[in-house]
């Protein structure tokens, strides 16, 4: 029979046992040698039924087909836009996925988007060797003019992010702030204040230290509303 | 007949270990190893796109290894900064320590890169780097199927000894010393590194592989303690 060798929620390191037998299928950040399951990632585990999987606490954002993501125009050419969105490689934007409906040849592509400018975008396609296609076309995907940026380890977004949005309309609700999350971790934030964009920074902060801890949207809503009432 | 280490350890007992990860905050993933005097810290940065072009390896990422001794890491002498035929070869057996255990599939054409710097020198700071490195390498949140433990064993005189310190390396007869650097995957017990320097007969060499297989076992400890402690709520 299969044990489990560590609980739910525990920290573990590369090469650290996690279970024996057959009975566990490893899932990502894991893999079987022989007999055991191994967790090959620094997190913490999370075990759903029989899979195992590490919930990493670091690590880069790894470009997947469909997310949406935040990134920089770096450079551009005759017909396409190259985009940091914090990736090994920079990812590519053809002027053909714009939003626009035709783009005559020759066109001075900085007039859409220029230099140092920030677009949401939507992965299409991520090949073999890791070259990243982006498109413009979709529901919010824009050139993000106005706001902030910040950054935080995209690890953390599905906690910024909450069950369902939960933590992160949360948020919009109580600083009235246009919010934006990027999978890559990078966030857009527009509020109607500079004040009201700094205690959202404030709240996404707290939440990208403390992500391990329990009932966070709780204490987050506390921080905030407590905030609140200071300033108000 | 070799009686009595100087600073009075076991012969089988390293100097006392201390971790510390994260403390780098720019970088991907930092940490810092000490064993007895010798102190070494390690940077990870990347992955990110590698030039020159030709060097790149359209299947997985590379991992670049750069060891260097700060100038006033020597015991008196000021070490002459830049690189050195010394430290380009340690540079090169940090990375082939720790590449077995790293999977940069995920990062095709780019590379990471991992400083490797000490702070303060007594022996064993190749193996102190790359404890170092394994950490910070942890820490940067790669896919690792186990970490890197690593430590010195060697013979001075008739004697077999683990954890050799500067003054047994620089032992007043140099013919009586042999100093032997061990990398070891702790998981499965398997050496990614094995150097020697000076002679040992057969049957010794054995006897002290199993000595830094004991030993890399208790620097492993000290490690994982300190990877835990890092994200410890």
């Amino acid at each position: 029979m299969g044990d489990l060798l560590v609980k739910d929620k525990e920290l573990v390191i590369p090469g650290q046992d996690l279970a024996t037998g057959m009975d566990f299928l490893p899932a990502s950040g894991t893999f079987r040698d022989n007999d055991k399951i191994v967790a090959t990632q620094l997190g913490s585990v999370s075990v759903n039924g029989r899979l195992i999987k590490i919930m990493p606490l670091n690590g880069r954002y790894i470009p997947k087909r469909g997310d949406i993501v935040i990134g920089k125009i770096v450079d551009m050419n005759f017909s396409n836009w190259f985009v940091d969105i914090g990736y090994a490689n920079d990812a590519v934007l053809s002027s053909k996925e714009i939003s626009v409906d035709y783009v005559e040849k020759g066109t001075d592509l900085s007039q859409y988007y220029d230099l140092g400018d920030y677009i949401a975008a939507g992965i299409t396609n991520v090949s073999k060797l890791k070259l990243i296609d982006l498109t413009m076309r979709g529901q919010g995907l824009r050139k993000l003019t106005n706001g902030r940026i910040i950054k935080i380890s995209s690890v953390k977004v599905p906690r910024l992010i909450g069950k369902e949005g939960s933590m992160i309309s949360m948020i919009k609700d109580i600083t009235e702030c246009k919010i934006m999350v990027g999978q890559n971790g990078l966030v857009w934030i527009n509020g109607p204040d500079g004040k009201k964009e700094l205690l959202a920074v404030e709240a996404i902060n707290l939440i990208s230290e403390k992500t391990q801890e329990p009932n966070l949207t709780e204490k987050v809503k506390e921080f905030l509303e407590k905030r609140k009432k200071e300033n108000v | 007949m070799y009686k009595k280490r100087s600073d009075g350890r076991k012969f089988d007992e390293i100097r006392p270990v201390e971790a510390k990860v994260g403390l780098i905050k720019r970088a991907d993933g930092s940490a810092m190893f000490r064993i007895g005097k010798t102190i070494a810290i390690a940077a990870v940065y990347g992955p990110r796109e590698l030039y020159p072009k030709f060097l790149q390896d359209h299947s997985k990422g590379i991992l670049r290894c750069n060891y260097n001794m700060m100038s006033f890491s020597g015991s008196g002498e000021r070490v002459r900064p830049g690189g050195s035929r010394r430290s380009k070869e340690i540079s090169m057996l940090t990375e082939s320590a720790l590449s077995p255990v790293l999977d940069l599939s995920e990062f095709p054409g780019a590379v990471v890169d991992v400083f490797v710097e000490i702070l303060q020198s007594d022996a064993g700071t190749r193996c102190a780097g790359i404890c170092a490195a394994a950490m910070a390498l942890a820490d940067a949140g790669f896919n690792m199927k186990d970490l890197v433990s690593a430590v010195s064993v060697g013979r001075v005189e008739d004697k077999l000894v683990v954890d050799l310190d500067n003054v047994e390396e620089h032992y007043e007869d140099e013919r009586e010393v042999a100093d032997i650097p061990v990398a070891i995957m702790p998981r499965t017990g398997k050496i990614t590194l094995l150097q020697m320097d000076g002679i040992c007969s057969k049957e010794q060499l054995s006897k002290a592989m199993q000595l830094a297989q004991e030993a890399c076992k208790k620097i492993y400890e000290v490690q994982k303690k300190a990877l835990m402690e890092r994200y410890k709520i």
